[in-house]
């Protein structure tokens, strides 16, 4: 598994990301700034694969709280997380965010729902 | 498992490597892989917010890392010569606020506060901010 990847995939009803390797404090700036650029070509809705993302720490989440803010203004568009693994899962719970997320087992899941 | 010592440099691109050291610690001591993902975790915690808040981003300060075991638990030392930070005042995060009134910082702190048995902060002038974990276990598996 790659240290940390992004790969990005526009669709025909929202981007496919799909990360992979570990989403520690150094890297979660990376994909704030991608996600950024998105948002600045118009790119709202968003599904992120997180299958092969084993770490993720909480400056990830506050990428994935700032995110959906701004995703979220005007009914826009919104994050949908695909694929998340149990520990992950277990860090959202206790930041008291998997209310807030729709979680889909797989991305098939997850773009369907857009 | 003999204590381990680690030295980086407070810029956030030596982070990988504090991780990558409490990893192979956790490993060599029989840690849980559980265990060892929530000592990871408060590792990366912790020496981000020394590097974003003790060092204020600069890059040229000094962080020690070390990691231990008593009879019952793992423990995780972070030293560094930045300002003074005291985790006791930041305040607890708001968990059940909706999206738009959520803040967007403070999950560190509790992510340690919450994955970890024990967190004890020390300033000293000599010293500097000693940052001392513990994870608890009654369950250590063969080391590697």
């Amino acid at each position: 598994m790659p240290d940390f990847s992004i790969d990005t995939q526009s669709l025909k009803r929202c981007t496919l990301i799909t990360l992979q390797g570990r989403i520690d404090s150094s890297k979660a700036p990376v994909l704030e700034a991608r996600l950024k650029e998105l948002m600045a070509e118009g790119a709202y809705r968003f599904v992120i694969d997180m299958s092969q993302v084993d770490f993720a720490s909480s400056a990830f989440l506050r990428v994935l709280i700032s995110t959906s803010k701004a995703a979220r203004r005007f009914n826009r568009g919104d994050i949908y997380l695909a694929g998340v693994q149990p520990r992950i899962r277990e860090v959202l719970d206790l930041a008291g965010l998997l209310p807030l997320f729709k979680l889909f087992d797989t991305q098939t899941e997850a773009v369907g729902n857009w | 498992m003999q204590p381990q010592k680690l030295t980086v440099s407070s810029a956030l691109h030596d982070l990988p490597r504090v991780i990558d050291f409490v990893r192979q610690c956790c490993r060599a001591a029989g840690l849980s892989e559980d265990a060892g993902f929530a000592c990871e975790l408060a590792a990366d915690e912790a020496c981000s917010n020394i590097m974003e808040h003790a060092y204020s981003g600069r890059s040229d300060g000094v962080i020690h890392v070390a990691c231990w075991v008593t009879e019952t638990s793992f423990m995780l030392r972070f030293r560094d010569y930045g300002r003074a930070f005291d985790p006791a005042h930041v305040q607890k995060p708001i968990l059940d606020a909706d999206l738009t009134d959520r803040p967007v910082g403070k999950l560190g702190m509790h992510i340690m506060r919450t994955l970890m048995d024990d967190v004890c902060y020390e300033f000293d002038a000599a010293e500097g901010n000693t940052l001392t974990m513990s994870k608890t276990t009654s369950v250590w598996s063969t080391p590697d």
